[in-house]
């Protein structure tokens, strides 16, 4: 099953750093977002997901923030 | 069944780890993440060999040392509770799987400590936020409110003024943090310092818009209109799974002696979750290393 996974980050955070290294070597191809330069992202975090966050780890309909392993893999189904 | 099992992954876990490896111990580490605390700490210029690094690359390193020996490391799983058996302990984690070993070291230091007033909790990852590294960018231009008056507190208003358009530091005592600091965050132009007050209600809709703080002398309430409010009011102890089994002290601490050792023969404690004084890196890995080595002690004589 592919998704479409977003993370947005910031590049201080280090569970943004944890999150990306999870997908990485789970083989889940993401887009980042660095909120700090893309305004744009900023503002589609804010206003699409409500978060106000990171690491915020979009994908389908479903969202979450920060990074928490086991839940990961579970709305990841691994 | 492992010889030792060591809870946390922080710098006393992780220093316990490379100890009890070293002493050829059939060891298991069990952690939810590697680095712990240490992991929001922007630099730090305290640990002996390192002017400066960054926490997480410091944290890194300590890793690396780790994995040079071979011993099974689980992350991802919290432990959940620790209970006595006849053989040794067994810790059982919220995955649901169980591990067992004859000694156990708890190193699963501390947590930021909540406010505990309405809205915090409604807003959180909404504006409230307890790690100004991660969420400080997403704040630039804003009016921010920094709660605490220690350290944390410091760093992060001394981060902020750099990028909020305004900084209110609230403290409900006198500011505490080191002199350096106090001396950086004093001499900002857009930070307004609220000393001995108190926050009442985090306010806002769907995301922060503003606190209610009392000065605690003349009881007089203010709003301030912040978009941000980074809470850094201190840590507890991640003590709660070894509540049953092991003595706390009052605030929540296990209490250990100068060997490391706690109330139960072959349970081990170190780093910030014991009540040594004075939580920093060096402290945590030089108690993680002690508590390794009686370990071992104490290992070896059950096998004679």
């Amino acid at each position: 099953m592919t998704r479409e996974v977003k993370i947005y980050t910031t590049p201080t955070c280090p569970y943004c750093r944890m999150a990306k290294k999870f997908l990485d070597d789970n083989g889940i191809k993401y887009q980042e977002f660095n909120i700090v330069e893309d305004k744009a992202a900023r503002e589609e975090m804010k206003n699409k997901c409500s978060s106000l966050a990171v690491p915020t780890i979009c994908f389908d309909n479903e969202m979450m923030v920060g990074f928490n392993e086991a839940e990961l893999r579970k709305k990841l189904g691994l | 069944m492992y010889e030792l099992i060591i809870i946390g992954g922080g710098p006393a876990g992780m220093t316990a780890a490379v100890y009890a490896a070293r002493k050829k111990l059939n060891t298991l580490l069990i952690s939810y993440d590697i680095g712990g605390q240490v992991l929001w700490t922007s630099g730090v210029e305290n640990y002996m060999g390192y002017q400066f690094i960054e926490g997480s690359e410091l944290m890194q390193k300590f890793q690396e040392q780790v994995k040079q020996f071979p011993i099974d490391i689980k992350t991802g799983e919290k432990v959940s509770s620790l209970s006595q058996t006849s053989g040794g302990f067994e810790a059982t984690t919220d995955t649901g799987e169980i591990y067992q070993a004859r000694a156990a070291i708890m190193a699963t230091g501390k947590r930021p400590r909540q406010l505990n007033v309405p809205g915090e909790e409604k807003f959180r990852s909404r504006g409230v936020t307890y790690c100004a590294i991660c969420d400080g960018p997403l704040f630039a231009g804003e009016n921010v409110a920094v709660i605490g008056g220690g350290n944390s507190a410091l760093e992060a208003a001394d981060d902020m003024v750099k990028i909020a358009d305004h900084v209110y530091l609230v403290s409900l005592t006198p500011l505490t943090g080191d002199q350096i600091l106090i001396d950086k965050v004093e001499s900002a132009s857009n930070l307004t310092m609220f000393l001995e007050h108190e926050v009442m209600e985090v306010k806002g809709e769907s995301r922060v818009e503003g606190i209610k703080i009392r000065d605690l002398k003349s009881k007089q309430e203010r709003a301030l209109k912040v978009s941000g409010i980074f809470i850094e009011i201190g840590l507890i102890p991640n003590s709660e799974p070894f509540k049953g089994i092991v003595r706390l002290n009052r605030l929540g601490e296990i209490e250990v002696n100068c060997a490391n050792e706690t109330s139960v023969l072959g349970l081990f404690a170190a780093g910030d979750v014991t009540n040594v004084p004075e939580k920093q890196i060096v402290v945590a890995a030089g108690e993680g290393a002690k508590a390794a080595l009686k370990a071992h002690h104490y290992l070896q004589r059950l096998s004679k």
